[in-house]
């Protein structure tokens, strides 16, 4: 139910901080090498595709559940990264791509969403914030392109719980159930077999359950933990964590 | 665009130095900045006092239209979830520096991770006030703000007022716009240390100096660690009030007493 008028107020954000990565840029010329700077030996996102982001929207809520490894080539950096942001009292982010980009574009939409709660005195609508996003990595794309993926859950009082797709290429869906990466194959084909609208707290936090143990026993280099968050009426907040390998040191809140 | 304020003792002399804002005068005077001090003058009351737990911002209301929507007028704002301003002057003026502020908030939370200090931002407005005295072809901001809030890391409340001059310093209580040298004396005999509804008390006290007492005369915003800017509605401002002119008349009956045993 977001209004065309917000919509465009999304895009009459002033820009608070200019996209501060230092991107190599290909010369400028009249060539078809002009334009989008991915790297073109790279399939894109493919060292990244490991990190799994999945989420469903439920009677009254919506869930978003992600890995927490932090991953260089065969290292891992540590395995309490968390990749869920909460975006604002009644939002969720999960993200995942670059790891710089991650953190960079979703703390910039953090901000910019703030400000907007600041500026105007009510916080944005879901829908808005989705759309601003993802006019964000559209204005991007053909420059200086992000790699994120994301999947933002909201609760709004007049529409309820809403869960939108953000591609890294800015595609943008609403959808009940969405995943990314290699996990997305199980995850989305679980959510396939099992998923029905409406559904609640217990049953949806069951699938999540089912959906990580496919990924964990089918994946190859499966992540070991994932965090689940949830945004409903009372707001947004960590639900649980899904722990395999407890290291030394990481705290499970 | 310059201000064009008729000098009561512009003499020819004087007149010549007041139309730019980058010429001084010959004794030391930037009028186009004192002429903006003389709008913050004639701006609605506002005042601010720092307690120990609480900081309390207030600021009078002129007397709404009638068919205003008089909650589309916020004289008092947050700038972060933990600072908050209030102004005297122009407020057309104030938006722009508020939304410059706000955005200022943002951007050193993204920088740093950290959120900003009062100094910080204070320091931010200021300057960016001075930056209009010292450009050509703009005129000063025509306002005064006080900026309140708790600083992230110690948790110790702060009270700064910035001028159109670009000067900014930090008070105990303060007050600016219409009668603010009333309001001050006021506060400087009367200030001490205190916290919760006290300081609120306090504030109010000051400014029913010179606004005519009522809830809708006076906008109260409070401000805590825990609840951060609450705005006091009408009702709860009117009750104050109350217990303010209860305690008075308590005062006057108990100095006439003694007169009249002895």
């Amino acid at each position: 139910m977001c209004s065309k008028s917000q919509r465009s107020v999304a895009f009459r954000f002033h820009r608070i901080l200019r996209r501060t990565t230092n991107r190599p840029c290909f010369p400028r010329l009249r060539s078809s090498f002009d334009t989008a700077a991915f790297f073109p030996d790279r399939r894109e996102g493919s060292k990244k595709e490991m990190e799994c982001v999945f989420g469903l929207v439920g009677d009254g809520f919506a869930l978003v559940a992600a890995d927490t490894s932090a991953v260089h080539s065969i290292l891992v950096h540590k395995s309490n990264e968390d990749k869920v942001m909460i975006l604002d009292s009644h939002k969720l982010l999960g993200a995942s791509g670059e790891a710089g980009d991650r953190v960079q574009f979703t703390e910039y939409i953090q901000k910019n969403v703030h400000l907007y709660e600041f500026r105007n005195g009510i916080p944005l609508a879901t829908a808005a914030a989705a759309n601003f996003t993802r006019g964000e990595l559209a204005l991007a794309l053909r420059k200086n392109p992000y790699s994120v993926n994301i999947l933002l859950a909201g609760y709004d009082k007049d529409v309820g719980a809403s869960l939108y797709y953000i591609d890294y290429i800015a595609t943008l869906h609403k959808v009940d159930k969405g995943a990314f990466g290699y996990g997305s194959y199980f995850a989305l084909s679980m959510m396939d077999r099992h998923y029905h609208s409406g559904m609640s707290l217990e049953e949806a936090v069951d699938l999540v359950d089912k959906c990580i143990i496919e990924i964990r026993s089918r994946l190859v280099v499966a992540p070991p933990n994932f965090v689940i968050k949830i945004v409903d009426k009372d707001g947004a907040r960590e639900y649980a964590w899904r722990e395999s390998i407890k290291d030394a040191g990481v705290s499970a809140a | 665009m310059l201000f064009v304020v008729a000098t009561k003792h512009g003499t020819k002399q004087m007149a010549r130095y007041d139309r730019a804002i980058t010429v001084f005068s010959p004794d030391g005077h930037l009028f186009q900045v004192e002429y903006a001090l003389e709008a913050v003058r004639k701006g609605n009351a506002a005042v601010g006092v720092r307690g120990t737990d609480t900081i309390v911002l207030g600021v009078e209301k002129k007397s709404t239209p009638k068919l205003q929507d008089s909650r589309s007028v916020r004289k008092i704002v947050s700038l972060d979830t933990h600072i908050a301003l209030a102004c005297a002057g122009l407020k057309a003026d104030a938006r722009v520096l508020i939304n410059r502020a706000r955005i200022e908030c943002q951007s050193h939370r993204l920088t740093v991770e950290d959120p900003v200090t009062v100094e910080y931002i204070t320091r931010y407005i200021a300057g960016l006030q001075q930056k209009y005295t010292q450009s050509g072809g703009v005129r000063p901001f025509g306002l005064s703000t006080l900026i309140v809030g708790f600083d992230p890391d110690t948790g110790v409340p702060a009270l700064y007022q910035t001028d159109p001059s670009g000067t900014f310093s930090a008070w105990k209580a303060n007050a600016t716009g219409r009668n603010s040298n009333s309001m001050r004396e006021f506060l400087e005999k009367n200030y001490k240390e205190t916290s919760g509804q006290e300081t609120v008390k306090l504030a109010i006290r000051a400014l029913l100096e010179v606004v005519e007492s009522g809830g809708k005369n006076i906008e109260i915003a409070v401000m805590t660690k825990e609840h951060g800017l609450r705005q006091l509605e009408e009702a709860e401002i009117d009750a104050i009030v109350a217990e303010i002119e209860a305690e008075k008349a308590a005062a006057e009956a108990a100095k006439k007493a003694p007169s009249r045993d002895t």
